[in-house]
């Protein structure tokens, strides 16, 4: 075995799926901004990610903005920065936080759900019958669900927005002893339209990666039960490494025009 | 025009990787007639049905439906053939975020625009055509027997009063009886609505019940056709072992390694 040809076959295949993912997710796009549109399939996809991921989203926001609050406050006691503790509370979860903790457990509870539901269509041939019935399952499957995915996360985000920043404010005032007034001032003081807008085109973004990855993990899934788990799996993991990827990527386009 | 087949295919090729599945093979379906193709396991049968219906891309060779080519078709245009078909899965494929009548009527609201309102009726017709009572269309398909299935899926693949119908295997996975109640909707219901339909199997019974002719693929190729009266006179060889059975004769099994 020549080392070399291993590594080349392995770029290659990277390559391959690079490929692949482009495709598909230029086609998926496409059918998005094509009528007809399902509507019904859209808002019960919205009700799915937005609606029941909200106790899952708010329980991990709440104790991120609890723990944050905490964190900062041990930080900025050393040099006597304890007043910082709202700001940086309010700016790292609008920024930040909420967008990134929403998309990972969106990733965990959709990105998996959808991977899984569109897999056994794929195996069980469900997705060659609606092409016979002249569906074209990318506008029928795929499309809804991007189309949710990005409409959704932003909201959802706002919610765990609000439910974070008021965790900081549970710790700051009840266990750090600020006074209220003053650390909701604090809060809005320095909060900038920026700060929520660049979160939530985060949001936007992440609702778009979480649903393709999704859709096409499970779009191309094979080989039965096991091909399945292995589509749920992929789609995951690799919805949260773009995640984390493109939210460097976007901060620092903001960071640009800040 | 009355002479022109309704599907028409020559020189199809279609291979994966290194492994060639389908090797110029030539097939005419008539307007009317009922094809079933023979062949083992792994032959292509369901290959073929694929490239038919445009789930596959072949390589090469020509397929024309009614005398109009298909290959290459735009997405658009494929929707436009594909209203002309119907087809029975081997797992049926229903789809099971939807309830019975829903799978049923699903051709007739998204191929023919009907409201589910008007579309409901007809589906509950076309189950009671198939031997199931308007109840069962409230189920959902998961609570359904394996030839209730079966039976669900006929009844959706002439909903839409289909030109061709295509059957994958529809007798696989049931017993005898009920294979054989399966086999007499089909030539029934293929029947009425005058269609062609092109079968593949590798169920005898089946297949002598349902077909007008018998086509054998192997290798890659139609290696025999003819009136399925002849089945038994053929003389060749490798149909002879099909149809019997028997593990001896010119067909090796491919182990596949």
């Amino acid at each position: 075995m020549n080392p070399l040809a291993t590594v080349g076959r392995f770029f290659l295949a990277f390559l391959q799926q690079i490929g692949e993912l482009t495709i598909f997710a230029s086609r998926a796009v496409s059918h998005c901004v094509r009528p007809p549109f399902y509507f019904r399939h859209i808002g019960r996809q919205m009700l799915d990610i937005g609606y029941y991921s909200l106790p899952v989203v708010g329980l991990t926001a709440l104790f991120t903005g609890m723990v944050l609050a905490l964190q900062s406050y041990t930080g900025f006691a050393r040099f006597s920065a304890e007043g910082a503790v709202a700001t940086v509370v309010v700016l790292s979860v609008t920024r930040e936080l909420g967008p990134v903790i929403a998309g990972l457990m969106v990733a965990g509870r959709i990105g998996a759900s959808i991977a899984a539901e569109i897999g056994t269509m794929r195996v069980t041939e469900q997705i060659d019958a609606l092409y016979t019935l002249s569906t074209n399952p990318m506008k029928y499957l795929v499309a809804p669900r991007i189309i949710a995915g990005v409409l959704t996360l932003p909201l959802l985000v706002v919610v765990a927005d609000i439910i974070g920043v008021f965790g900081g404010y549970v710790v700051g005032v009840y266990k750090l002893e600020f006074n209220a007034a003053v650390y909701l001032k604090q809060t809005f003081d320095f909060l900038e339209f920026m700060d929520v807008f660049s979160g939530l085109v985060k949001a936007a973004v992440f609702g778009f990666i979480i649903t393709l990855m999704g859709c096409y993990h499970g779009y191309r899934s094979d080989g039965g039960a096991q091909g399945v788990g292995r589509a749920t799996t992929n789609a995951v993991v690799s919805a949260s490494i773009l995640i984390l990827v493109f939210n460097y990527a976007i901060t620092e386009i903001f960071f640009a025009t800040r | 025009m009355a002479d022109t087949p309704k599907i028409e295919i020559r020189g199809l090729k279609k291979r994966f990787g290194s492994k060639v599945v389908l090797d110029g093979l030539d097939l005419d379906v008539g307007n009317g007639e009922s094809v079933v193709i023979i062949g083992g396991s792994g032959t292509g049968k369901s290959v073929l049905l694929k490239c038919i219906l445009g789930l596959l891309d072949p390589e090469a060779g020509s397929i024309k439906v009614d005398g109009q080519e298909v290959i290459g078709l735009s997405t658009r245009e494929r929707e436009q053939v594909n209203r002309k078909f119907g087809m029975l899965f081997q797992s049926a494929a229903l789809f099971d975020s939807l309830s019975v009548w829903e799978n049923v009527a699903f051709g007739l609201i998204s191929a023919q625009g009907k409201s589910k309102k008007d579309a409901k009726p007809i589906a509950l017709e076309k189950l009671a055509q198939v031997g199931l009572p308007a109840q069962v269309g409230e189920l959902q398909p998961s609570e359904l027997s394996g030839g209730m299935r079966k039976r669900v899926g006929l009844a959706r693949a002439i909903a839409t009063q289909p030109e061709i119908i295509f059957f994958d295997e529809p007798t696989t996975g049931l017993d005898p009886i009920m294979s054989d109640v399966i086999n007499d909707l089909i030539v029934d219901c293929v029947h009425r609505l005058g269609a062609s339909a092109l079968s593949i199997t590798h169920d005898m019974a089946s297949a002598r019940k349902i077909a007008h002719r018998i086509a054998m693929l192997y290798q890659g190729k139609i290696i025999w056709q003819g009136p399925v009266d002849d089945i038994d006179k053929s003389g060749n060889a490798h149909v002879d072992q099909f149809i019997h059975g028997r593990a001896e004769g010119p067909i090796r099994m491919q182990i596949p390694v």
